[in-house]
């Protein structure tokens, strides 16, 4: 076929490219990527929070490792981080599945610049709604816990939702380590196929795009639903 | 019920509070005036220690602000304060910025504080108000939600800082009214304010304050009629000049 754009081998090849060889096989291609990109983002919102605290934690002896740790991790690329995860963690632990190895880098990268965005939504809300708190007789814990992180998340959702997405396309480097999310499935269809390389990678960049915006819209649905009417 | 003795305080090299010497007596009204930067704020933030002192000691409600080992979280309990910018919780209804804290550190159920709650909104005079965020109130029914919001922990001792400046002149009233009301029903109360009406009627005493030093300190009437010292009597020419324009 000498078409200009071959839909076919989209077409037969639909399913693989969505779910991989489930429910007969492991889940795969945009199945797998939003597995991968859904359990570390959740997995990293915790991540980010405790790193986050941690890092403004008023003991030095918390504060400088943390900051250090995460000033490491930031300053390594993310690549890197999966190949560790992928020959570290079986060496220390013992057999753990590839997907659960990316799962982890994705999550231990992600909470890192995470972190940083947890840190300056604490420290945008304002000082005198820290002082109305603790002059209430509250604690540090139950300020942080009922008026500094409500009022800071719902500021720190934007910066979220970029890291987030920034998340989705970075699961395409697990590729590397053999996990057969869409870029990888994608790779392995062409070179099957040799002949349409054009058609399937401008069919996962579009699935790429639409995942994203589907989240930017998700997100943006869920800013509203937060908003309460800014005071003053 | 307050005993300052020989405070000090420093910002940097600044010396905010230079040897406060005050004391205040369960149910009185202590008002505290003074020039702008003269440390007004500062000296009644200390009383809850949102300023630590450096110098001298500090007794509050039986608490040593100057003893490490001091649970200063149960002192603040016993402590409302109110804020020249009424600081209520955004993302909380009027309701619950009352019954956080008496829910949470009290630990009173969540019916009780609400039912305790009322009663001090109506106190305030903003039943009506106890769904409504604090974005939808006027500055003057937020700073009455403010004052229900501190009194809600059954505070030995009230501390206002500037609490009507922010508001505008026809709302100044209503928040003044709360607070009388509050001084006649025998409350400790430390006020900085500029409204001189107030301080003469509800005020035990007066203290002016200047450059961190207290330099006066006298029942209102005095205070206003036979100021002792030129700071002083300069800062209530000034203070009283529009005033007078306005009513001749
Ligand atoms: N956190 C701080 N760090 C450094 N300097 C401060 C701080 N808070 C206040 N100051 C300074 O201390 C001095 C006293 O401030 P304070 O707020 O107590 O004055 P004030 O009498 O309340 O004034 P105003 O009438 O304007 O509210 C001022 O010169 C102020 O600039
Ligand atoms: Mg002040």
């Amino acid at each position: 076929m000498d078409q200009f754009f071959n839909i076919s081998v989209i077409t037969d090849n639909f399913t693989y490219f969505m779910i991989g060889r489930f429910p007969h096989g492991p889940l795969g291609g945009v199945g797998l990527t939003l597995y991968l990109a859904v359990v570390s983002c959740i997995l990293s919102f915790f991540g980010g929070m405790f790193l986050g605290l941690l890092s403004i934690s008023r003991f030095a002896i918390v504060r400088y490792p943390t900051l250090g740790f995460i000033n490491l991790v930031r300053g390594m690329p993310l690549l890197m981080v999966i190949f560790w995860m992928y020959f570290l963690m079986p060496a220390l632990f013992g057999k753990i599945a590839e997907n659960n190895t990316v799962i982890m880098a994705l999550t231990l990268f992600t909470s890192a610049y995470m972190s940083r965005i947890v840190v300056a939504g604490i420290e945008g809300i304002p000082k005198g709604q820290t002082e109305a708190a603790i002059s209430t007789g509250l604690t540090s814990w139950q300020l942080m816990l009922y008026i500094v992180l409500p009022q800071g998340l719902r500021n720190m959702i934007p910066s979220f939702v970029n890291q987030f997405v920034s998340l989705i396309k970075d699961t395409s480097l697990a590729f590397i380590v053999g996990v057969s999310e869409l870029t990888h499935v994608a790779t392995q269809i062409n070179n099957r196929t040799m002949a349409f390389p054009t058609e399937i990678f401008i069919f996962i960049a579009v699935i790429y795009f639409i995942l994203c915006y589907a989240f930017t819209s998700l997100s943006r649905w869920l800013e509203q639903r937060l908003t309460w009417v800014k005071a003053i | 019920m307050i005993v300052f003795k020989g405070v000090h305080k420093w910002f940097k090299t600044l010396h905010v509070l230079n040897d406060i010497n005050l004391h205040v007596t369960p149910g009185e009204v202590l008002v505290v005036c003074g020039p702008s930067g003269s440390g007004k704020s500062t000296l009644i933030r200390t009383i809850n220690q949102l300023e630590p002192i450096n110098e001298g000691s500090l007794i509050v409600d039986g608490y040593d602000l100057s003893d490490k080992k001091t649970d200063i979280n149960k002192l603040r309990a016993e402590v409302g304060f109110v804020f020249q910018q009424f600081n209520l919780y955004p993302h909380l209804s009027v309701i619950s910025n009352i019954t956080l804290a008496p829910t949470k550190i009290r630990n009173i159920s969540k019916k009780e504080a609400e039912e305790q709650a009322m009663v001090l909104l109506t106190r305030v005079g903003l039943s009506e108000k106890r769904d409504a965020y604090p974005s939808q109130l006027s500055g003057g029914q937020q700073q009455r939600v403010a004052i229900a919001r501190a009194l809600a922990m059954k505070p030995r001792i009230m501390l206002f800082d500037e609490p009507t400046s922010a508001l505008d002149p026809e709302m100044i009233g209503e928040v003044l009214a709360v607070m009388k009301d509050l001084a006649l029903s025998g409350m400790t109360m430390v006020v900085v304010t500029h409204e001189m009406g107030f301080a003469r009627e509800v005020a035990h005493r007066v203290a002016f304050m200047a450059d961190g030093i207290v330099l006066e300190e006298a029942h209102p009437e005095d205070f206003f009629m036979r100021p002792q010292h030129e700071r002083a009597k300069q800062f209530l020419r000034q203070l009283l000049t529009p005033m007078q324009a306005e009513c001749p």
